[in-house]
């Protein structure tokens, strides 16, 4: 760790993180010594191939899966070496994830969706979730469970869900990967506008150079390395 | 006057609402059954045995004892009969009932046990010539000439003794009026007489072993059908033998309204004078806590008539017969004007 | 954190209010069913204890007699050796209606007398007055119709601490009853006894020591209370698969929900914190819905069991109910430990699921697939295991760890085999059509086949307990016949008024068999020894199992003996053994003659033998032979004799009907277990087919896509499910006549002494089969309903979604 690199702003720090997953015989490398900064309220898109390691490297972040070497610090806390239950707490209190498959509860209609994670972690800010339940146009479906709706009002209530903690590092796998074009684009502005509004960091994997060059950085992984 | 309680046996029927009827039933009334007569002549030997047209009837030996060992020992036989019915039958329709207490006192423990025994079968009860009395295995048999040698057979879970018994001929006292003792101012009354001459050896078995013992004994034999007023609730008795050579039974019968005394003196020569109520005076000096009563354990006797004064000791406060129907029964020490050994029975403390 | 998290667990079962219900439903009939059995034993034997210490004997040792009674003057003479004993005298008090136990005792020795006496409606003026002359007798108020005979009767005191159908008195009132003066049955040995006694094998070598609590009765009604304890598990066992079902498939609904929860930072072991405490909750609600409904089914069922306790044991148990916390607890435990039982493996996969990457869907089935070959192998290793206890055990528990092992076992194997079955099915399928059903029946099995085996268990005990009840009745009915031929049965009130009867009889065409009996001690029992004379309808009509070549001359010339199947089994003596039937009594069997309802042993000999041997040969019954067209008339005419008056006559139908009512009735508790058994089993195809329902439709929908109707695959879908249940019922077959061979020829001579042959009713099958059927159209009904109904766009939706 080199001091300079340090700054006071600096949210999520990737440095040399390598990860292998166990192939049959020998051993596959997905990522090999990726090193990256992010700072509080920045933007970053990651690009890259199918297959080049987007998204693990994405769950390597939200504390979802295990680095083999280096480290990646939140929010001035290192994963390494961190248990369950404080993984869980950083995944609640300061990471929140919207992945391509929506994964919303079938269970809960929208409302309860939308306010789920704020609900979990405790911190319920009503006005808050009425505003961006508004700004997300589902205030007329709040009663409405999953399967009522259709895949962009899905992908808005995952936003909205995701939003709803204030998280300060939201995290979106492709989340307008399952979505057709029209809808695509009108989610992907609405999710811009509504995290920089929340003042929250944004790490956004993408396909989309359109949607890439609306951020603030953007970083391309090559076979695990970035490039 | 060993009269107890009788009948644990009866009283297993009757209602026991002691305080009008007296002591486990015995002042109830008589109805059917035959009643002392004053002035009827006692007849030996036959009337050592059983007389089944009266209600009730006891065989009473209690004892003095000496051990090896040095401590003073008390032993107690006793043979109840009660009957529901006058008159004798056989089997089991009998109305007879027997019932035997057996009390071993040590300084420091007091062991009894209970039988009880439908007359009719032969389990337990009392032949004149040869005599023996009977409950289960526990026996008093007698050599001939009656009662002037006796054979006594006693044995409970944790207590046995067996102990051999003889006068050197003397005669039997008769109580009150040639043997017909009167019990209250109304005029209950019993037949009643002694043998309190008896010379003791023999053993006991205790939980530490056997323990050969030497001493005296006393036996008392009485019948009636009703020997207690209705207001009479218990009473406190003493039999008493003075290093003299003088001997004394002494009773109270402690009454609602007044209480009634009455005894022999028994002078070391044989002469019997009866005494008349209110002669003899027993009064409690102190009491002890005993099975969750108080129980006087130390008296002083006065009997103006003999210039006697003495205070009796318990041998063991503790010597309680927890039966059927309870009541305390031990050895006594005797200091004062004589000195002795005696026995002390008090019954109807609730 | 955690009321979110619950709450989000929970929204799924509200949003699958019907999977909730039928989870619970399941857990509760489960329950219901074992905690109904569980009481009803717990009452019995409450009951027996009961009895046992009322009679005062539940501690003490007794002294019995080897042979006949013990004498007055032997009970004295072991007093007067110190032994403290209390005398009993006991016998058999005939009325009108059967006979009463009339017990003697004394009352001053009874270790417990004074309790009954105590507790008496008279209250405290119990007294010695059952010492009067007159006496008193103590009985339950629910023994004082049965008090029919018109002797002088002493006053009756009424104490519910004396067992029903005991009547107990002074001992001195008690021989003149029973007219056995002098003579004791028992003496029990107190508790307390003094030192120095002697022995009292010296004492008294022909009277032996006899623990009277560890007595007959329980070790015959164990017997039964061990077959309902068994049904109870299996109603149990079934309830559990239903359980295992829904459970698995609510957790595996919800693995996603899971993923998502854990990504938004719920911790791992608060999630299964959290599940476990939703099963909790179910399992409480659940076992406490069983409780009520488990109570209602014992209260309904216990009058039956009494009745067969008695019919049966002659042991008495109370009809009423009572709770019992230990029962109230054990009912919930079980719920709990069921619920968790049945729930482990879920919870251990989501305790191992990783976070991410949800295994393909090709892999699960792998998993199915070998999931059901490992289960395959555990099943016939029950199996093994069941056959192998027939080797190490014997008797009543190698019967019961035998079915146990093959019921279970075959259970598990049942998965496997009907892939197989299906897999032959779709080798020679014709049509795409057909190709599709059947592979799609192959894919639906690992979701069904919990419900299956359900079924596959609940059918065979069906198959198997209906055939050894129709077996039995079969037998019965037939030895019915044979037993009972007389054509007039007749009780009289005493000897006097007896020795008249059959003088009237005579010149009347009527042929008198006395039915006389004496009871002996006999190997810590009594032996039943009924003396008969010679007769054709003995000769002809005596329902022997097997005899030598002239064993009615034998007996009847005093030489030889014939005994009941209970005897012969129990001390394994057959024709040509000797039996000693008392101590100086030693005979040659010739004969070994069936005799079903009746727990005891028995024997018979010619009757100037038995009045030879036996003292108290009571003369009060007879069997009449008569043309059956003049039994009404002499039925009218005794009635119009004054002599006669307290006579009891009874005809052979009128008793073979009531003997047939007493047999039915104590099968009616078997029945009923069987048939809720069926009816859990049927519930957990409902449950299957209802959950599975909503993971089906992306399967329906490309062939819908593909141009079938909905209405067809409705149809295809409730042919399917008959298919399947049709298919099971077949494998429950064999597994049935195998447990029905287990009861008839092992439970049954173990449990109540007889050996019964096997009967065949295919009818019976066909019957349950299509029991089957209905209730697997019924559980697939509802699904296929949906499906014929659903909306199109609902089906379409399955292509939007791809997933
Ligand atoms: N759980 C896993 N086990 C084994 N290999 C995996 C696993 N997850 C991802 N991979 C492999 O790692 C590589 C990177 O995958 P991923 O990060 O999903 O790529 P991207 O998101 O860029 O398309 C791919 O080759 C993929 O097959
Ligand atoms: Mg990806």
């Amino acid at each position: 760790m080199v001091d300079w690199e340090m700054t006071d702003n600096t949210l999520l720090q990737i440095r040399n993180v390598s990860k292998c997953y166990a192939g049959l015989g020998e051993s596959r490398a997905v990522l090999r010594d990726v090193s990256l900064d992010l700072q509080a309220g920045e933007s970053i898109a990651l690009t890259g191939e199918s297959g080049s390691g987007k998204s693990t490297l994405l769950h390597l972040v939200g504390a979802l899966d295990y680095y083999d070497s280096g480290e990646i610090e939140i929010d001035g806390t290192s994963l390494t070496n961190l248990n369950d239950s404080a993984r869980s707490e950083l995944r609640r209190n300061t990471v929140s994830l919207v992945f391509q498959q929506f994964n919303l509860v079938p269970s809960l209609n929208v409302a309860q969706n939308i306010s789920l994670h704020a609900r979990l972690a405790n911190r319920v800010d009503l006005t808050w979730i009425t505003s961006l339940t508004s700004r997300l146009g589902l205030t007329e479906l709040g009663d409405r469970y999953p399967e009522q709706l259709s895949g962009g009002q899905q992908q808005r209530v995952a936003i909205g869900r995701a939003l709803a903690v204030r998280p300060k590092l939201l995290l979106a796998d492709e989340p307008t990967g399952n979505l057709d074009e029209i809808a695509s684009s009108a989610v992907m502005d609405l999710m811009l506008k509504l995290v920089r509004e929340s003042g929250a960091a944004l790490f956004l994997v993408t396909h989309s150079v359109q949607v890439a060059n609306q951020l603030d950085r953007r970083v391309h992984l090559s076979a695990g390395k970035i490039a | 006057m060993n009269a107890k309680f009788f009948l644990t046996a009866l009283f297993l029927c009757l209602p026991v609402t002691a305080s009008t009827q007296g002591f486990a039933g015995l002042g109830t009334n008589a109805k059917g059954f035959a009643i002392p007569q004053r002035g009827a002549v006692l007849s030996f030997p036959e009337d050592h045995g059983s007389h089944p047209n009266f209600r009730i009837e006891w065989w009473y030996l209690t004892a003095n004892l000496k051990g090896d060992d040095g401590l003073d020992y008390g032993v107690q036989w006793t043979l109840f009969r009660s009957a529901l019915r006058p008159g004798s039958e056989d089997g089991w329709s009998s109305p007879q009932l027997w019932m035997g207490h057996a009390g071993l006192t040590t300084p420091t423990h007091q062991f009894f046990a209970e039988r009880l025994a439908r007359g009719g079968i032969g389990q337990a009860g009392v032949t004149a010539e040869p005599f023996m009395a009977w409950i289960d295995n526990w026996e008093m048999t007698g050599v001939r000439p009656a009662l002037q040698h006796l054979d006594l057979k006693a044995s409970g879970a944790d207590f046995a003794y067996d102990l051999d018994m003889s006068t050197q001929g003397q005669q039997l006292v008769l109580h009150g009026d040639n043997g017909y003792s009167v019990k209250s101012a109304g005029g209950q009354a019993s037949y009643y007489y002694s043998q309190p001459h008896y010379q003791i050896t023999g053993t006991l078995i205790l939980p530490n072993g056997p323990v050969a013992v030497t001493g005296q004994g006393w036996l008392d034999r009485e019948w009636s059908s009703q020997p207690l007023a209705e207001d009479q609730s218990g009473w406190d008795w003493f039999s008493l033998s003075f290093d003299s050579g003088d001997k004394l039974m002494g009773f109270v019968l402690r009454g609602a309204s007044a209480d009634f005394t009455s005894g022999s003196w028994i002078s070391a020569d044989g002469t019997i004078t009866a005494l008349q109520p209110g002669d003899f005076q027993a009064l409690a000096l102190k009491h002890s806590d005993v099975s969750r009563r108080s129980i006087p354990t130390e008296w002083k006797i006065t009997l103006p008539t003999q210039e006697l004064s003495v205070v009796i000791q318990a041998v063991n406060e503790q010597s309680w017969m927890g039966t059927s129907f309870p009541y305390w029964e031990g050895p006594v020490t005797i200091s004062g004007s004589h000195t002795g050994r005696g026995y002390l029975e008090m019954t109807g403390y609730e | 954190m955690k009321r979110a998290a619950l709450g989000a667990l929970l929204s799924h079962w509200w949003r699958h209010r019907l999977q909730l219900i039928t989870l619970l439903t399941g857990l509760a009939l489960a329950t219901g069913l074992w905690s109904a059995v569980q009481a009803i034993n717990g009452e019995a034997k409450a009951s027996y204890d009961l009895a046992t210490s009322k009679m005062g004997a539940r501690q003490n040792e007794t002294l019995v007699p080897k042979a006949g009674f013990i004498p007055l003057s032997r009970y004295v003479e072991l007093r007067r050796s110190g032994w403290r004993l209390s005398p009993v005298l006991e016998g058999h008090w005939p009325q009108n209606t059967g006979s009463l136990r009339l017990i003697g005792v004394d009352l001053l020795s009874h270790p417990t007398f004074s309790n009954i006496a105590k507790n008496s409606t008279s209250g405290s003026s119990y007294s010695l007055d059952a010492l009067n002359s007159q006496g008193q007798l103590f009985l339950n108020p629910k023994t004082l119709k049965q008090l029919t005979v018109q002797v002088d009767l002493p006053p009756i005191v009424q104490s519910d601490q004396i067992p029903i159908d005991v009547v107990l008195g002074d001992i001195s009132l008690v021989e003149r009853l029973l007219q056995r003066p002098g003579q004791i049955t028992r003496l029990i040995i107190l508790p307390e006894q003094p030192l120095g006694l002697h022995p009292l094998e010296d004492l008294a070598p022909e009277l032996q020591l006899q623990s009277y609590d560890a007595g007959q009765i329980s070790r015959l009604t164990d017997s039964f209370h061990l077959n309902l304890t068994a049904f109870g598990l299996l109603s149990f066992a079934v309830g559990l698969f239903i359980v295992h079902g829904s459970v698995g498939l609510g957790i595996e609904q919800r693995r996603g929900l899971f993923r998502t929860l854990r990504a938004m930072g719920v911790p791992l072991h608060l999630l299964t914190v959290l599940l476990l405490s939703e099963l909790l909750l179910i399992a409480i609600v659940a076992g406490s819905a069983g409780l009520v409904l488990g109570y209602l089914i014992a209260a309904a069922l216990l009058p039956d069991v009494s009745a067969t306790l008695s019919g049966l044991y002659g042991a008495t148990v109370e009809g009423s109910l009572n709770l019992r916390p230990g029962w109230l607890i054990s009912g919930i435990a079980m719920a709990v430990v069921g619920t968790l039982i049945a729930s482990t493996q879920a919870i251990t996969n989501i305790y191992k699921m990783p976070l991410l990457a949800a295994p393909g869907l090709q892999a699960r089935a792998q998993a199915a697939s070998n999931q059901q070959y490992g289960i395959a192998v555990l099943g016939l290793g029950l199996i093994a295991s069941g056959t192998a206890s027939m080797l190490v055990f014997d008797g009543l528990i190698a019967g019961f760890a035998l079915l146990a092992g093959v019921m279970l076992g075959t259970a598990l194997m049942l998965p496997l085999l009907l892939s197989w079955v299906l897999t032959l099915g779709l080798r020679n399928a014709r049509s795409a059509l057909g190709e599709w059903i059947w592979a799609d029946m192959r894919a639906q099995l690992p979701g069904i086949s919990l419900a299956l085996m359900a079924l596959l268990l609940a059918l065979a005990t069906n198959i198997g307990v209906g055939t050894m009840v129709s077996s039995f009745r079969l037998t019965f009915l037939g030895w019915m016949d044979q037993r009972l031929s007389a054509e007039l049965y007749v009780t009289a009130k005493d000897e006097e008024q007896a020795q008249k009867f059959v003088l009237w009889l005579v010149g009347r065409d009527v042929t008198v068999l006395p039915i006389r009996w004496s009871e002996v001690p006999f190997h810590e029992t009594k032996l039943r020894i009924y003396g008969v004379l010679d007769d054709p309808t003995y000769r002809e009509k005596w329902p022997m199992l097997q005899a030598q070549d002239g064993a009615w001359d034998r007996v009847s010339n005093g030489t030889a003996v014939i005994i009941n199947e209970q005897l012969a089994r129990r001390r394994n003596l057959w024709p040509g053994d000797d039996l000693n039937l008392t101590s100086s009594w030693k005979m040659t069997v010739v004969g070994v003659y069936s005799d079903y309802g009746n727990p005891h042993e028995q024997a018979i000999v010619t009757l100037p033998v038995l009045l030879l041997h036996a003292d108290n040969v009571p003369n009060l019954r007879f069997g009449l032979r008569l043309p059956p067209s003049s039994v009404q008339n002499l039925i009218k005419e005794v009635q119009q004799e004054a002599d006669f008056e307290g006579i009891t006559l009874v005809d052979q139908n009128d008793l073979k009907a009531r003997s047939l009512a007493v047999f039915d009735r104590t099968f009616v508790v078997t029945g009923a277990l069987n048939l809720l058994t069926l009816g859990v089993a049927g519930f957990a195809i409902l449950t299957s087919l209802l959950t599975l329902w909503n993971m089906r439709l992306p399967q329906l929908a490309p062939i819908w896509a593909l141009g079938i109707t909905r209405r067809q695959l409705a149809w295809l879908e409730l042919w399917r499910s008959l298919a399947l249940a049709a298919l099971t019922a077949i494998l429950a077959l064999p597994l049935g006549l195998l447990l029905a061979w287990v009861l008839l020829s092992i439970i049954n001579v173990e449990a109540f002494g007889w050996k019964l042959p096997m009967y065949l009713f295919p009818l019976d099958w066909l019957r349950l089969l299509l029991l089957a059927l209905v209730a697997a159209a019924i559980a697939a009904a509802i699904p296929a309903r949906k499906l014929a109904l659903i909306k199109p766009s609902d089906l379409l939706k399955v292509f939007a979604h791809e997933r």
